[in-house]
């Protein structure tokens, strides 16, 4: 009974942990679809981008641990910037097919040049030595780098939600979402604030993979690998929901944890299935809204 | 004899939203009948209800005296239902014949077969054909539709649904972007269609309606406001009231 | 070259339509080391046959094809292991194990569309992959399956190691498959989802049941999906976990793309060249490899909708006019 309590609690603390990691990689990418309707598949790229710039930073400039964070934000929600008025920005009106096909050539891409400058193999995470040791409480201890995510997490998704709750900027967002041509009629630029929030978008996956990198590998296949866990977050959740994928995302990382630690032969069967049947429930999503 | 369409106390609200609230609507069969209203006032859920692209919250949908509330697009359209759109929807990319013959096969329940090529069912192409020629489309038969003028893509829409060969035609402005060096073409075929054909035409143009229509449907904020020949119409003062506070505000 | 279907096309094969077929018996004489890199290209254009089906005729936008072509593959490999190694009998079962996972999805996926679609093809296909993975004594998981042998078809052609036989076995095929798809695209059905894929609203209102036509077009196309899955493993003689990836999904995409969608002929262009270039470039320089087929993605969509083809279609369309 001990054991189970204390494997109970271990599995829920990592679950956390990695359904945080997930969330903040995965936030922007529903914001994106919702507020532009852009189907994003390379989203992924962003955040492997960030755990790259964050690796190198430190590994081969020897930059500490916050810096290269801040450094990996920064660089990817500029880059993107860049991608989304020279690429995206033309293929908003477009298809969905073509949608599809852009960002799945991105991704192709960024493998590619991914493998030609780290190689095929996962960069080595050498974590600073305040976060490498255990935290004692509650009569346990907790890996102190996952407190740290944790924790960490809470306050980027409690500002992020301030922020769209509370600023200028987020009542713009809302309004663009919920009406765009109204949005756009009552004099709201529209270019100029989808260029910023999905700056903010692939900041924030881009943060999350820089953070989440011993838990997932930074390897070249990055984006491909993860794809599917990231669009699960937003379309279980919702498209153009904060609290659905915040939600969607918890309840992967736990799940995924929990079935890897007692059915690993199930793998990641039940998340799929569980997918599948939410869809089919609510094609909108748990949060979205009906069309 | 049973009216062509009726709807019997159909309300339909979006939340707290009430978009339409217990209208009692018959359609005679033959009718040229027009419903009318202010923008806002749910003509068009309305008419989505109608073809069955909106569930009612409640109320009877009937065709020729039969219960089709719960049933499909596909089923109402099997029924006689036909439609024509306010913003053009057809098949861009595919010929103009091809369009109505869509329909046509579609009723003629040919859609479904697998093996022998289109072309070989010659009635559908036919019939396609001559209904193309009775519009003045034929010499654009073989054009796809993203080549045409704006008026006569109007025109595709009414063929395709003459395809189906109805018994009650909805038309949603179908007049609509049309400009008025075309549309006395769209107002010709309007008064050439079938008599045995029950029309409910939807209209913002004034013009056409009281030219059109014999009988007229007021629509304001869900509900009907009146219904009558278009002289009492015309003298109505509610409907006065209506039409020249909308112009006022 | 534009093969669109509907009530005036005029359905009869014109003389270029046996090029591809020249061309193939061609090889098999020229080229015959490169034989079972050939069996590959006509396996994988019967499998971008099927995703054109769907995708280009009937404008679903699946990330998931490989479940049924994976699904094929294993159902033709697991009968080989423990039943019987008759070939067409396996083809048949892997048509038919396919076809039936496609009716189930089918019912399933296409009540969706948009991001849940997209979501559930992958999910599904994710599904498919978990199953294979864990269902070791079955499947044989990461090591694959293989160890089985393949009798001769019709009891007289026997599988060879320079792959003659497999070569003509998959022409063969293909050319079935080549001929059922172009009767089905000249069909008043194939004319019908051309429809759907136009105008989703149009043809509700013209009185097509769309969601029980777009799920019997589905299931064709997985069947078709099945039996190229069932022919590579009757060739190569192995089934690995690859033919349920993802990447074999995207790759699919990436060949129909190239060669150009709902045209018939893009999907034996696409694989051809596609496929053809891999095995020039992908060994040695697998980074570029990937960059190219990346930025060929990307220019497709910017510049030219109809991959090889429509490129082709503009230039003679260009010439006509300047001779005229």
């Amino acid at each position: 009974m001990q054991d189970f309590l204390s494997s109970l609690v271990s599995v829920a603390f990592h679950g956390l942990a990695y359904g945080m990691i997930l969330y903040v990689i995965s936030v922007g990418l529903s914001v994106t679809m919702g507020l532009m309707g852009f189907v994003n598949l390379a989203h992924g790229v962003f955040a492997m981008a960030g755990g790259y710039v964050m690796l190198s930073a430190m590994n081969s400039y020897g930059v500490s641990f916050p810096i290269a964070v801040a450094t990996a934000f920064i660089a990817v929600a500029v880059a993107s910037m860049v991608l989304e008025r020279l690429l995206y920005s033309r293929l908003y009106t477009a298809g969905e097919l073509d949608q599809v096909l852009f960002t799945i050539g991105l991704i192709f891409m960024s493998v590619a040049i991914a493998r030609l400058v780290y190689g095929t193999l996962p960069q080595p995470v050498r974590l600073p030595d305040y976060l490498t040791g255990q935290l004692h409480f509650l009569g346990r201890d907790f890996p102190a780098y996952r407190v740290f995510l944790i924790l960490f997490s809470i306050s980027i998704i409690g500002l992020l939600w301030f922020g769209v709750e509370r600023t200028r900027w987020g009542a713009m967002v809302r309004a663009a979402v919920d009406y765009r041509a109204m949005a756009q009629s009552v004099g709201i630029n529209t270019s100029r604030l989808f260029t910023l929030t999905f700056a903010l978008g692939s900041g924030l996956a881009a943060l999350g993979g820089a953070l989440g990198a011993e838990i997932i590998a930074i390897q070249p296949t990055y984006p491909f690998e993860h794809l599917v866990f990231f669009l699960i977050v937003v379309a279980v959740g919702g498209l153009g929901s904060l609290r659905g994928p915040f939600v969607a995302a918890l309840l992967i990382g736990v799940t995924d944890t929990a079935c890897k630690y007692w059915v690993p032969e199930f793998g990641a069967f039940f998340i799929f299935s569980v997918t599948i049947a939410v869809l089919l429930w609510r094609p909108e999503g748990l949060f979205g809204r009906a069309a | 004899m049973s009216p062509a369409l009726e709807t019997q106390s159909l309300c339909k609200s979006f939340g707290a939203l009430t978009v339409a609230s217990e209208i009692n609507f018959r359609l005679e069969p033959g009718a040229r009948h027009a419903l009318i209203g202010p923008n806002g006032a749910g003509k068009t859920t309305f008419v989505n209800m109608l073809t069955g692209r909106i569930p009612p919250t409640s109320g009877r949908i009937l065709i020729g005296g039969e219960d089709i509330t719960a049933l499909g697009q596909a089923a109402r359209v099997k029924r006689g239902l036909g439609r024509t759109f306010q913003i053009n929807t057809l098949f861009q990319n595919v010929a103009v014949v091809d369009n109505v013959a869509f329909a046509v096969a579609e009723r003629e329940g040919i859609a479904w077969r697998m093996f022998r090529p289109a072309r070989s069912y010659r009635g559908v192409l036919d019939e396609s054909m001559a209904l193309l020629d009775t519009l003045g489309l034929a010499a654009d038969a073989r054009l796809t539709v993203a080549g045409l003028p704006y008026g006569k893509q109007r025109l595709v829409e009414i063929a395709i649904a003459l395809g189906l060969k109805p018994s009650v035609l909805l038309l949603d402005e179908p007049a609509a972007g049309v400009p008025s060096l075309e549309s006395h073409r769209i107002l010709e075929v309007l008064d050439a269609l079938p008599k045995d054909i029950a029309i409910l035409i939807i209209e913002h143009d004034m013009d056409l309606v009281f030219r059109f229509a014999q009988r007229i449907t007021v629509l304001t904020q869900g509900t009907v406001l009146v219904e009558g020949t278009p002289a009492e119409i015309a003298a109505d003062h509610q409907v006065r009231e209506v039409y020249l506070g909308e112009r006022h505000a | 070259m534009n093969h669109t279907g509907g009530y005036v096309a005029d359905p009869r094969i014109r003389a270029i339509e046996w090029l591809p077929w020249a061309i193939a018996l061609l090889c098999y004489f020229v080229a015959p080391t490169y034989l079972p890199l050939g069996s590959y290209v006509l396996t994988m254009i019967i499998f971008a046959l099927s995703l054109d089906l769907i995708l280009g005729y009937g404008g679903i936008i699946t990330l998931g094809h490989s479940a049924y072509f994976g699904t094929g593959a294993y159902a033709a490999g697991i009968l080989a292991a423990r039943l019987t190694g008759e070939p067409l009998i396996g083809l048949l079962a892997g048509t038919l194990a396919a076809g039936l996972l496609g009716l189930i999805t089918g019912l399933i996926i296409l009540r969706t569309r948009g991001l849940a679609l997209l979501m559930l093809t992958l999910a599904i296909t994710s599904l498919c992959f978990e199953v294979a993975n864990k269902a070791t004594s079955w499947t044989g998981g990461a090591d694959g399956l293989g160890g089985f042998t393949i009798q001769p078809i019709l009891g007289l052609f026997k599988f060879d190691f320079l792959g003659k036989t497999a070569y003509v076995y998959c022409l063969v095929v293909l050319f079935a498959c080549w001929w059922l798809v172009r009767r089905l695209v000249y069909s008043p059905f194939g004319a019908s989802l051309t429809g759907v894929r136009e105008n989703n609203v149009r043809m509700h209102a013209a009185g097509a049941p769309v969601y029980r036509r777009l799920v019997i077009a589905y299931t064709i196309s997985a069947a078709l999906a099945g039996l190229a899955g069932a022919l590579l493993t009757q060739t190569t003689q192995f089934v690995g976990l690859k033919v349920l990836g993802f990447e074999l999904s995207g790759e699919l995409m990436v060949m129909l793309i190239l060669g150009g969608f709902g045209r018939i002929y893009g999907a034996f262009v696409g694989p051809l060249v596609f496929l053809v270039a891999q095995d020039y470039l992908a060994k040695q320089f697998p980074e570029y490899w990937y960059f190219g087929i990346g930025a060929m993605l990307v220019l497709v969509v910017m510049f030219a909708r109809g991959g090889i083809l429509g490129i082709i279609d503009a230039i003679i369309a260009r010439l006509r006019r300047t001779q005229s």
